[in-house]
């Protein structure tokens, strides 16, 4: 019996899947149809009773977000899909725009039709030409065959390279046309968010999970997953395995399950760490193969299921240099509002080069341990937070390591040991 | 370079978009690069001028989002991702090489003007990791001696296609119109999704 379940994903092996026609060809946009004819209220019921929650990482019940919307206040509201995808490892939202972007058009209708708006933005990242360039068709595309414009509109919003602005508030931000940086909450973006009208920010494959729901019923989704995270969703596996790529599984499935369909780690190494949801999930070592791969399961592993993006590194790996590299995106990426994130992260990257070099010192890690103290939860978004997952959680497992940089006076580990083409001549 | 009455005409169905015009600052500087290459001033201005701000609002937006560039880029701006994943893999050596093959550094653009250069963050692919991205369409899976070829084609004029996109690849300012949400009508063209992406469909089609 297998153990993946491809909903979203079901058709994404036909050509033309990503086509108006590809996509009604297996009932696309019959899900919209029966929703409209729903009461909004009976629709926000059904994805509540659905169990769905957010995929773009904090995983909160989508149902109840959209039920905080106030009705009957004679105000505009705004749906807006987060398609920012920007976490390092994260890749699911493009490949799915990219074989199916009708699929979020008609989550973006019925979502629009539940919290009572006339307007969708689906923000998606800036360096995407060919992802932006399918959305854009799909969208086109829904607006001449009179599936759009009939009361719900749709539009593109195309970003231009800053990971802050997959944050809610920065993205609001961004899209009402200025820099890309976090608002304070309260007022949460329910109550105030895109030009302060209440909004909905869902991510692009809790929006896309929708129809699916809406189609099949509560119930069939809820059957699936685990007891407190239903139904399916997408795990990306990349780095060190012999086939990387996106598996399509109920909640709950475990890391050694997903790499054994796989085919495991590359021959002759083996897994040292992984991260569970992209780099600003707590790193996991061997020692969590079996974690199920839900929201309560990763974060009682100490961790977070976050985007369920599974970066997979073996034994040649330094993870001194995989920490530092992170840690100098996150410096780069800090929108330089909060003052112990802007700090905080260029002090953290200082110390960590030493480290990697060689010329750090114990009394280094400590200092970076106070540091990550002083940055975690001291700011308006989660970005210095996600910043101190892969440090503290390096430390933690890997001292030894570290000290050895130390003690040695330079990284202990061949670059190109790691490196996929290492004995092709490259 | 002047902003014809066409464009003036795009930039305004650009705005027409959203509710509030503000909104529309990211699509029209992604068209002033379609035009110029690059956010000059003169598209800052217009900009200004179009939504009734300071041109100093305009610019710190501009200034705060990396793929708004101050100076001209190659035709073919050429970004390898260097992201933990993507570097370890062989995103480092791939870069390192093309800046030794190129004779330029990050940011930097060839003599001829054909290719430049830029280490990036994660782009979302990597299931086809070491990932290096041209005008912002995906070559996956690349090797020191794939990326090499690809940016010689690029030098020689017939650059290699993308790995997931249309079936060529398009210069810089062309893409830079995509990103404004204008329509060049390729979006049918190249594959719906890579190996990767099918995998677990595949698997599990197969029983496993």
């Amino acid at each position: 019996m297998t153990k993946l379940a491809p909903v979203l994903s079901a058709h994404w092996d036909e050509k033309d899947s990503f086509t108006l026609e590809g996509y009604k060809r297996h009932g696309g946009y019959k899900a919209a149809e029966k929703a409209l004819k729903m009461d909004p209220d009976a629709v926000i019921q059904l994805v509540k009773d659905s169990g769905l929650r957010g995929r773009g990482g904090a995983g909160f019940p989508t149902g109840m977000k959209w039920g905080f919307i106030p009705q009957g206040d004679n105000k505009d509201h705004y749906l807006v899909v987060n398609a920012d995808e920007s976490e390092p490892g994260t890749c699911k939202d493009m490949p799915l725009l990219m074989a199916n972007p009708h699929v979020l058009i008609e989550g973006c209708i019925i979502a629009c039709h539940a919290i009572r708006a006339k307007h969708a933005f689906i923000y998606i990242r800036g360096e995407v030409t060919h992802v932006a360039r399918r959305m854009n068709q799909a969208i086109a595309d829904a607006y001449a065959a009179g599936i759009l414009g009939n009361g719900i509109d749709v539009v593109l919003h195309v970003g231009a390279g800053a990971y802050i602005c997959g944050e809610e508030t920065a993205l609001l931000d961004s899209l009402e046309g200025f820099r890309g940086q976090p608002r304070l909450r309260p007022p949460f973006p329910a109550i105030a968010g895109l030009y302060a009208r209440p909004t909905v920010v869902n991510n692009v494959e809790s929006i896309a999970s929708v129809p699916a729901i809406v189609m099949n019923g509560a119930e069939w989704y809820q059957s699936m997953g685990t007891e407190k995270s239903k139904g399916t969703t997408l795990y990306s596996l990349s780095g060190h395995v012999v086939n990387p790529g996106q598996f399509e599984a109920p909640l709950g499935i475990t890391l050694r399950e997903i790499l054994d369909l796989a085919g495991g780690v590359r021959p002759g190494h083996k897994l040292k760490f992984w991260t569970p949801g992209g780099s600003s999930t707590p790193l996991f070592t061997d020692a969590h193969l079996d974690v199920p791969l839900d929201y309560e399961g990763v974060a009682a592993a100490g961790s977070m299921l976050g985007t369920k993006a599974l970066q997979i590194f073996d034994e040649t790996t330094c993870v001194v240099r995989a920490v530092l590299r992170w840690t100098e995106f996150y410096k780069h990426e800090s929108c330089g509002k909060c003052t112990p994130c802007r700090e905080g992260t260029w002090w953290l990257v200082q110390i960590l080069r030493d480290l990697e070099e060689g010329k750090g010192t114990e009394a280094d890690l400590a200092k970076l341990l106070d540091l990550c103290d002083n940055i975690l939860g001291r700011s308006f978004c989660a970005l210095g937070d996600g910043a101190t997952s892969p440090i503290t959680s390096s430390i933690k497992y890997f001292r030894d390591e570290y000290i050895a940089h130390v003690t040695n006076g330079s990284c202990p580990f061949d670059p190109v040991a790691s490196t996929l083409f290492v004995g092709a001549g490259a | 370079m002047a902003f014809s009455s066409e464009d003036l005409s795009t930039m305004d169905s650009i705005i027409k978009r959203y509710p509030r015009s503000r909104s529309a600052i990211m699509p029209l500087l992604h068209f002033v690069q379609a035009k110029a290459g690059y956010v000059t001033n003169e598209g800052i201005e217009v900009i200004a001028q179009l939504l009734d701000l300071e041109a100093a609002e305009v610019t710190a937006v501009s200034t705060f989002y990396t793929q708004y560039k101050p100076t001209p880029v190659g035709e073919y701006h050429v970004g390898v991702c260097t992201n933990t994943l993507c570097a370890i893999m062989g995103g480092d050596a791939i870069f390192a090489s093309l800046k030794d093959h190129l004779g330029i550094g990050n940011d930097e653009v060839t003599a001829d003007g054909k290719v430049s250069l830029e280490h990036i963050e994660c782009n979302a692919a990597c299931d086809y990791a070491p990932v290096v991205m041209a005008n912002w369409e995906f070559y996956d899976n690349q090797t020191v001696e794939s990326a090499k070829e690809l940016v010689d084609s690029m030098r020689a004029g017939n650059p290699k296609p993308p790995t997931r996109g249309p079936s060529r690849l398009v210069t810089y300012k062309e893409a830079s119109a995509v990103l404004a949400g204008l329509n060049d009508g390729l979006a049918h063209e190249g594959v719906q999704a890579g190996e990767p992406t099918l995998l677990g469909l595949k698997l599990s089609k197969e029983g496993k």
